[in-house]
């Protein structure tokens, strides 16, 4: 096969091309077999049509003949071959000897036959040798006379090629217009793809804020660029909260890490006994269980925000976790000067138990430790599960200071501790999680005013009544 | 400490681990020596699988990630041929499903790395059936201290001990390993059901509301703290 530009075979390889092929290839054989049909169809009208002419004539004739004999036919016949246009006429005597024609040549054993048939004739006006097709019918008459009546038939193909000329024409030009118009529409469907092809190299080689243009009139490539674009702002808001995550990661692991080597270091430079020793080992235990406490969480929001718990998803009785939960740090809200209490109402959701509790516990933990009123009295700690509609609500309210509405916003990021001294413990990490098990169960987190206190609510989709129980 | 970090004597065990990490193995064989238990080390699957086979061994201890033939691969394995000596599963990977796939291969307990060698002592001779009351014991004793499982009833010294439900599957989880170290963790796995990391220490106020009322009034406790591992329920020791 002759290799053909490189533009032009990536023409014919697009889909849009080929479709356009086919649909033109099935077109012109339609067009084709349609025309065909009509040639056909006059071609035989043609022909029935000077049949019947030829048989009115011999009709005629051999009444003449019946009527006046052979002078009135041959008279009668000659009358004829003036008129313009004129049938083939030939009469002939028993011996096969011509009486009468208008005809330059005929083939003689023609009237051995009676009936019709095609044959060729040569005209008596013109002196060539050129051969003309004409349907002629033989008729015996009484007297041993043979009558040839024929037509001259040249003016059906002349038909034909009238009808058959232009049909080819249109041919022609629907597959040269088909074909043009293909290429029209297969370049702009390419400049399209190519116009994609570019932003998105452009993305990859790591312009991650580059979008793919949309022309606004809503075809399928709007849609695929729609589609595409969000897929990026996920993608890019992934690789930002990456970004974060190792930037935190250098800081609150950093941190931690370069104190306890210095805390190492510092045993090992000074010396001392052996109770020094241990207390410095013990230390170093301690920063480290903190440092792989920190990691775990966040390995565990970053699964919750991968979404790969979601296979493990299970009917989970809400309520059974609330109070679950609620019992599990009644004795630590208990001994820190605060009353637990719970409400819960049956719902159940379609998540992760273990992750909704770790949420759960994470929020109660929280008020624990932000909780106390600022007076000084004894804090209460409320947790309340309710069912809205479609949505579970998992309430955590506390009666300390709560959170400055311009924070709100901030504390779910990750390593995001508002108390700046970081006096009390904790990671920094644990409303980051419950944020994450939210958007893993298809739910949100938000934050509110108690009056006094904070008011957590952890919305969920909850599962029909009698969902969880098939 | 080391003292502390030893449970009863009479119960050492023979231990298997399978670990390709040398450095890692060497320490933990060390660790467990000094506590009293025999360990046999195997740093591939493949041995690892053989000699479990013929090993006579009172627990496992298993890595997930081996050379020649993986951890899982090995429990399951095992647990093919009729083998149902204790698996504990040493695993990189710690998250849920993680354990989940862990335990479904056969594994009885999964530990993630890294871990504190009190916990897996701790946890090791927790799945030493040896010496352990059974399952089906209704009665557990302790000196003085009665746990009844079926009548839901505690008593020391004869005088009943009212307690909620969670303090009740406390105390008999407790008492179940009598004379060894429990850690907090185990706790909140074995009585809440739960494998994450509270962040804050719930469970010690737990056990000591429960203490509170089993120990309270008194000489001798029954529930010990042991420093920097857990707890420990047993008899006397002033």
């Amino acid at each position: 096969m002759k290799v053909l530009p490189r533009s032009i075979s990536r023409l014919i390889r697009t889909t849009a091309f080929k479709l356009l092929a086919a649909y033109l290839m099935v077109f012109a054989l339609f067009a084709f077999f349609m025309i065909g049909y009509v040639a056909w169809h006059t071609r035989q009208l043609i022909e029935t049509q000077v049949a019947d002419n030829v048989a009115a004539e011999v009709r005629f004739l051999s009444e003449q003949y019946r009527m006046g004999g052979v002078q009135r036919l041959v008279f009668a016949i000659d009358r004829r071959t003036r008129r313009p246009g004129s049938s083939i006429y030939l009469l002939a005597n028993f011996a096969g000897e011509v009486i009468a024609t208008n005809v330059g040549d005929l083939p003689l054993n023609l009237l051995e036959a009676p009936g019709t048939q095609f044959t060729f004739y040569r005209r008596s006006d013109e002196a060539g040798a050129k051969e003309y097709l004409a349907f002629v019918q033989v008729f015996m008459l009484p007297g041993g006379y043979r009558l040839l009546v024929g037509r001259d038939v040249e003016e059906r193909d002349t038909v034909r090629q009238l009808v058959v000329r232009p049909a080819q024409w249109a041919l022609a030009v629907i597959v040269v217009l088909g074909l043009l118009g293909g290429i029209f529409v297969t370049r702009r469907v390419l400049k399209r793809i190519d116009a994609m092809t570019a932003t998105s190299e452009v993305i990859m080689a790591g312009n991650l804020s580059g979008r793919l243009a949309v022309t606004g009139t809503g075809d399928e490539f709007d849609r695929l660029a729609h589609s595409l674009n969000a897929m990026l702002d996920r993608i890019e808001a992934l690789m930002i909260g990456l970004k974060q995550v190792s930037d935190n990661i250098a800081h609150d692991l950093k941190t931690p890490l370069t104190r306890l080597r210095n805390r190492a270091e510092g045993a090992l430079r000074v010396g001392g006994d052996e109770a020094a020793y241990r207390a410095a080992l013990e230390t170093t235990i301690e920063e480290s269980a903190g440092l792989i406490r920190t990691f775990d969480a966040l390995l565990m929001i970053t699964r919750a925000e991968a979404g790969q718990a979601r296979d493990n998803m299970v009917s989970v009785d809400l309520a059974a976790i609330a109070e679950n939960v609620a019992e599990l740090y009644e004795p630590l809200a208990d001994e820190q000067g605060l009353d637990l209490t719970v409400e819960a109402q049956p719902v159940t959701v379609h998540g992760v138990r273990e992750l909704l509790a770790q949420a759960l516990a994470n929020l109660v933990d929280n008020a624990i430790k932000y909780g106390l009123p600022k007076d000084g009295g004894r804090g209460r700690i409320r947790i309340c599960l309710r069912r809205e509609g479609d949505t579970a609500l998992l309430e955590v309210s506390d009666a300390g200071e709560g959170i400055p509405e311009a924070d709100r916003e901030r504390v779910v990021e990750r390593f995001v501790r508002l108390d700046a001294s970081r006096s009390r413990p904790g990671s920094g990490l644990g409303l980051s999680l419950v944020a994450a098990v939210a958007r893993l169960h298809g739910g949100m987190l938000t934050f509110g005013d108690a009056a006094p206190g904070l008011r957590v609510t952890l919305r969920l989709p909850a599962q029909d009544v009698t969902e969880g129980l098939a | 400490m080391t003292l502390l970090l030893q449970s009863d004597d009479s119960l050492a065990m023979r231990l298997l681990l399978i670990e390709d990490d040398r450095d890692a193995a060497d320490y933990i064989r060390k660790a467990f020596r000094e506590a009293g238990h025999v360990v046999d080390h195997a740093a591939d699957g493949e041995e690892g699988l053989a000699l479990a086979l013929d090993g006579h061994y009172d627990v496992l201890v298993v890595d997930r990630m081996l050379p020649r033939r993986d951890g899982l691969s090995v429990v399951s394995e095992l647990r093919r041929r009729g083998e149902q000596t204790p698996v504990l599963i040493l695993s990189a990977l710690g998250q849920v499903d993680d354990r989940v796939v862990g335990l479904r291969a056969g594994g009885d307990d999964y530990l993630p790395k890294p871990y504190a060698f009190t916990e897996l002592l701790a946890r090791v001779e927790a799945l030493c059936r040896r010496g352990a009351p059974q399952s089906t014991d209704t009665l557990y004793k302790v000196g003085e201290l009665e746990l009844d499982r079926l009548a839901h009833r505690v008593s020391r010294d004869g005088k009943d001990i009212p307690l909620q439900p969670r303090e009740f599957r406390l105390l008999e989880y407790l008492m179940r390993h009598a004379g060894q170290v429990v850690t907090r963790t185990m706790l909140l796995e074995n009585v809440w059901d739960y494998h994450f990391d509270p962040q804050t220490n719930v469970i010690d106020v737990h056990v000591s509301r429960l203490r509170s009322k089993v120990d309270k009034g008194f000489d001798v406790p029954m529930i010990h703290t042991v420093r920097g591992a857990g707890y420990m329920v047993r008899e006397g020791l002033k």
